[in-house]
């Protein structure tokens, strides 16, 4: 069967009745939860994960890419309307976006961000189902050798790449590493570090850890500044539909910006907020508003929204074809796949495919949903931005131990709850990226399974490593990606690297 | 006045903090190396059994606290903000008192007594206001979710009235 033919049938699925009041629920409560101040996609996604537990398999992962994409668009409308630059990829939104609210064209600002990822939503999800089949055929002929090194490639980039120091990503990685030995031993069903705690055989949780670190660890890093006064929230004034001029100018960043965000988080490696940067750039040089760039210019949200939509579409294309998660959220995305038994890889293309061609068709459908959503309801998520900070974050941290509660109800795992959110605000404190502990977490067992099968096919020599010549490519743009940051910081060039840090909460 | 900037940066070295990360990514690396000792090493066809790649993390982690101890005593550590304890003792105690009690009060009393806490620590300190809103709250989230989406929420005496 052709893509097109799957994709339909994908669209059958999505499209009855209770798939798609599963996927209104799911973009509309990702988007309330992704417009509050201080969460952003990765730490929506975790949230929401329990309320999915009780749905079957398709219903739940239909719901979840609803969410996925509802707190991408309300992490936008906060980084327009309240300049809170918490989120990386929504620091670009935010330059020029806050300056357009400030200027009383909050409106436009968010109908470009909204139509913006809607069309590269639409374009990035279409270019996943039709690039998908031809990684999957690629992925079929990669080996346990291949594997282990684009997880490599993948830690490298995700911890040490992008970020203010080489040092900090890797210890942040190697104590995710760590945690991901605890548990019973895949191969050989040994219990590794569980110290006779029956709580511990199962590992730590990868959602445990997440909403640990980004919402407990972010609490406190909150409280500790001590000033709890309101952010100034810009109102929405005017009308908040776009001028016939602002669509001009704004068409074709969103098409550049698509074009330049989905091929950078399709890359089977970490940094995918990189393309909001690039994105920006390329509106700098190319507009004919120079003088307004820095001042509110509308090229500067539409293009770096829809490289930012565009690229989280992208990061799915390893995710779903790989099993390879590069960022947080996608992590996480994957730690929603396993609860159900699912390992997403070429083998899910082939053994479930109605479920991963649903998914594939629910991101369309929720992408349509969001436009319809977004801007009718724009004044209730202003709203919900103007909730005073205690109220709020007592809430996030209610609804953060909510989910490990209903996952497991038990104290020790809210006393891990506890001790890894103590863990993410000392990290926070110190400087140390948080991501990459998540990704370590998850794929840190996956990565030693392949390495150890490689091992045992090839009896034990190394050098197998290193003979496939795939491989061996991967592994040698691994060491670069290790060795050029540490050269371009020893020589002071590193400001260019800390800006592009994957930093998403 | 200008003497300020040197003496910072004479205090922050070494830097005490970066020190203590060092000697918990070692005391880690022990740990792991402690309980690697006692797998059974079932090795089969391949060198490569439980232990090893526990080893390999435990040595890298070795590693990066050498690094992180340069890096400590030629003061490479970003500059930190102040930190306020008193708001970040509120919310631990806060999540301390909820772990503690949530299996005998319940969800929304553990949890009511976390949203109090949170608010004190972020300056709602009224204690007597906030404490009430926080267990309705919890117990209509306790409804919707264990009622509604079935997932199993520990009920309290409050929650029994509902059962």
């Amino acid at each position: 069967m052709s893509t097109f033919e799957f994709l339909m049938q994908g669209v059958v699925v999505a499209m009855q009745p209770m798939n798609l009041l599963y996927a209104l629920i799911g973009v509309t409560l990702g988007t309330a939860v992704g417009v509050l101040p201080g969460i952003g996609p990765a730490l929506t996604v975790a949230l929401l994960l329990p309320v999915t537990y009780q749905l079957d398999p398709a219903g739940s992962l239909i719901m979840f890419a609803g969410i996925y994409y509802g707190g991408m668009y309300g992490g936008s409308t906060t980084s327009i309307l309240l300049n809170t630059p918490g989120e990386s990829a929504s620091i670009v939104t935010a330059l020029e976006g806050n300056k357009m609210a400030r200027a009383g064209r909050g409106g436009p600002a968010l109908a470009t961000a909204a139509i913006g990822s809607f069309v590269a939503g639409l374009i990035a999800t279409v270019g996943l189902a039709f690039i998908a089949p031809y990684i999957v055929k690629l992925a079929l002929v990669f080996g346990p050798c291949e594997y282990f090194a684009l997880m490599v490639l993948a830690f490298i980039t995700v911890s040490s790449a992008f970020g203010d120091s080489t040092l900090r990503g890797l210890t942040s990685l190697f104590i995710g590493l760590a945690l991901s030995l605890i548990g019973i031993d895949q191969l050989t069903g040994q219990t590794r570090l569980a110290f006779g705690v029956p709580d511990l055989l199962d590992g730590v949780e990868v959602t445990t850890l997440a909403v640990a670190m980004f919402a407990i660890g972010e609490t406190l890093f909150i409280a500790a500044h001590g000033s709890f006064g309101p952010d100034k929230v810009e109102a929405v004034k005017g009308s908040i539909w776009m001028s016939a001029n602002d669509w001009a100018r704004s068409w074709k960043p969103w098409l550049r910006g698509t074009a330049i965000g989905f091929p950078i988080g399709a890359m089977p490696a970490g940094g995918a907020e990189i393309g909001t940067f690039l994105s920006y750039a390329t509106e700098k040089r190319l507009t004919k508003h120079p003088e307004e760039f820095g001042n509110g210019a509308i090229e500067g949200v539409a293009g770096p929204e829809a490289a930012n939509n565009a690229s989280a579409a992208g990061t799915l294309v390893p995710l779903l074809t790989l099993g390879l998660p590069t960022t947080a959220t996608a992590a996480i995305m994957l730690a929603g796949f396993q609860q159900y038994g699912l390992q997403p890889g070429p083998l899910l293309f082939a053994t479930n495919p109605q479920l991963v061609w649903g998914l594939i068709a629910s991101l369309l459908i929720a992408n349509f949903m969001l436009l319809v959503l977004n801007l009718p309801l724009i004044g209730l998520w202003v709203r919900l931005l103007t909730i005073p900070k205690p109220w709020l974050y007592a809430g996030i941290l209610v609804f953060a131990t909510l989910g490990t509660i209903g996952a497991n109800p038990s104290v020790f795992e809210l006393g891990m709850l506890l001790a890894f959110g103590v863990m993410g605000y000392i990290m926070r404190v110190l400087g140390y990226p948080i991501a990459p502990v998540v990704v370590g977490l998850i794929l840190g067992p996956l990565a030693e399974q392949q390495l150890r099968r490689a091992l045992a096919i090839s009896q034990g020599d190394f050098t197998v490593l290193f003979t496939s010549p795939i491989a061996a490519v991967l592994l040698a743009i691994a060491a670069l990606a290790l060795i050029v940051p540490l050269i371009l910081r020893a020589r002071g060039r590193g400001e260019v690297l800390s800006q592009m840090a994957a930093n998403e909460d | 006045m200008s003497q300020e900037p040197l003496i910072k940066a004479e205090q922050r070295r070494p830097d005490w903090a970066a020190l203590v990360i060092a000697a918990i990514l070692i005391a880690i690396a022990g740990v792991i190396f402690f309980d690697a000792a006692r797998l059974r090493e079932v090795t089969g066809y391949s060198p490569v059994g439980p232990a090893t790649v526990p080893h390999w993390i435990a040595i890298g982690l070795v590693l990066l606290a050498i690094w992180t101890i340069i890096a400590a005593f030629r003061g490479d550590f970003p500059e930190r903000e102040k930190q306020e304890i008193k708001p970040v003792v509120w919310v631990i105690g806060g999540l301390a008192a909820q772990m503690l009690l949530l299996n005998t009060a319940g969800f929304s009393i553990a949890t009511g007594i976390l949203f109090a806490a949170t608010a004190a620590g972020f300056g709602k300190r009224k204690i007597w206001f906030s404490l009430p809103i926080g267990i309705v709250l919890c117990l209509v989230v306790w409804l919707i979710f264990a009622g509604l989406l079935q997932l199993s929420l520990p009920a309290g005496p409050l929650e029994r009235l509902f059962q």
